[in-house]
């Protein structure tokens, strides 16, 4: 029972915080939380065979086919505000919660008894006996559950592929579809840029800089602009006057003693340390 | 440990929770996952029950949600790529051609 008092509040903080999280990755990792914390929930019911059904099933499969669907579908799908139905958000948290007290109050009204456990039922282990129920008394339901994952299985497949409708573009239409962009508009014939090459680093969430101080908009995945975590332009704009201090700072000590900056030039190439900022004289564009 | 109505009562929460998320989220996978939370509930209902009566049904018919639960996932989340595909959203606002 103890695993039972410490395991319902989190389970209810999760479940609260899978309906309230704005973003739908959060919410597929409290879910989570609320499934695995319900397999061991299981395990103090004495059902060890619905413990491991219920995290290889639902935490390992749902839970990953969600992840991936949101990973596919979900790139900015934070929810909108907006109300279609007005008032409708307020009437059913109201509906919500006269339901939940009226249920949890009958329920709590309920005497139900001693409980007989399952002593004698689990006798020849839990899992012989669930498999002489699911082929004796429940063999067509059984049956009927293959033949529902069949079609599930048929189904998705069905609904998630895409009918290719014209020929694919092979590398000579693709070559002569860009060459033919070039002529026109201008487009950069070859490969975008890579991340962050002008900038200070070079993780895939900063853009590259151009040679007049702007970002480059196609150095940067598409999908990391739509979820704004790309660093932002004053930041970039911070980058930039924090390299010029850098270079002015070098100037000013190469010019007092020439010596010193050559000597350390080897080890100052961590400009990502403001520690070692003001002696971080490494860079062969600051003694140019 | 007398009886199992703390299990119960945890159930009817969960579900309530759930059924609360799928009325007010407008996201189609959140919407899912909601659906997900009160199939848990209705699960760790039936485990608790057998435990009360002592005998096995009531895990196998949590079993046998679980299965449906699995294919119903499947299918729902190949509709909702599907819309997507061509909407653009995961809104179930959005998908209101039907209505005209």
């Amino acid at each position: 029972m103890i695993a039972f008092w410490v395991l319902s509040p989190l389970i209810v903080l999760a479940a609260l915080g899978v309906v309230l999280m704005r973003r739908a990755v959060h919410s597929a990792l409290l879910l989570a939380v609320v499934m695995i914390s319900l397999a061991v929930l299981y395990l103090t019911l004495d059902a060890p065979f619905l413990f491991a059904v219920q995290i290889i099933v639902y935490t390992g499969a749902i839970l990953m086919l969600f992840l991936f669907v949101l990973m596919l579908v979900g790139v900015d799908a934070a929810d909108s505000t907006v109300e279609t139905i007005r008032g409708q958000r307020l009437l059913s948290i109201l509906g919500g919660l006269v339901m939940g007290t009226l249920l949890v109050l009958v329920v709590a009204q309920i005497s139900l008894g001693t409980m007989t456990g399952m002593g004698v039922a689990n006798a020849g282990g839990n899992i012989e006996g669930l498999a002489d129920l699911l082929f004796s008394r429940y063999v067509l339901a059984f049956e009927a559950t293959a033949a529902l994952l069949i079609t599930a299985a048929l189904g998705a497949m069905l609904l998630a592929h895409r009918e290719r409708l014209d020929a694919k573009e092979g590398q000579r239409a693709m070559a002569a579809r860009r060459m033919q962009e070039y002529a026109t508009t201008g487009r950069h014939l070859g490969p975008l840029p890579s991340p962050g090459v002008y900038a200070r680093h070079n993780a895939v969430d900063t853009p590259a800089l151009l040679p007049d101080g702007t970002p480059a908009r196609d150095s940067v995945s598409r999908v990391l602009a739509a979820r704004g975590t790309v660093r932002s332009a004053p930041a970039l704009a911070d980058d930039i006057e924090d390299v010029q201090r850098t270079l002015d700072g070098v100037r000013g000590i190469s010019g007092g003693s020439g010596g010193a900056a050559d000597t350390s030039a080897g080890a100052g190439h961590n400009t990502e340390n403001p520690e070692t900022r003001p002696q971080g004289a490494g860079h062969p564009e600051g003694d140019e | 440990m007398d009886d199992v109505t703390p299990y119960i009562v945890l159930s009817t929460i969960l579900f309530t929770i759930g059924s609360v998320g799928v009325l007010t989220r407008r996201n189609a996978i959140v919407v899912f996952m909601c659906v997900e939370l009160m199939l848990n509930a209705c699960n760790l209902a039936l485990v608790a029950f057998a435990k009360q009566h002592g005998n096995l049904d009531g895990q196998v018919a949590a079993f046998f949600v679980m299965v449906v639960a699995a294919a119903e996932v499947v299918v729902g989340l190949a509709i909702i790529m599907t819309i997507f595909r061509t909407r653009r959203s995961a809104s179930v606002d959005d998908a209101s051609l039907l209505k005209y």
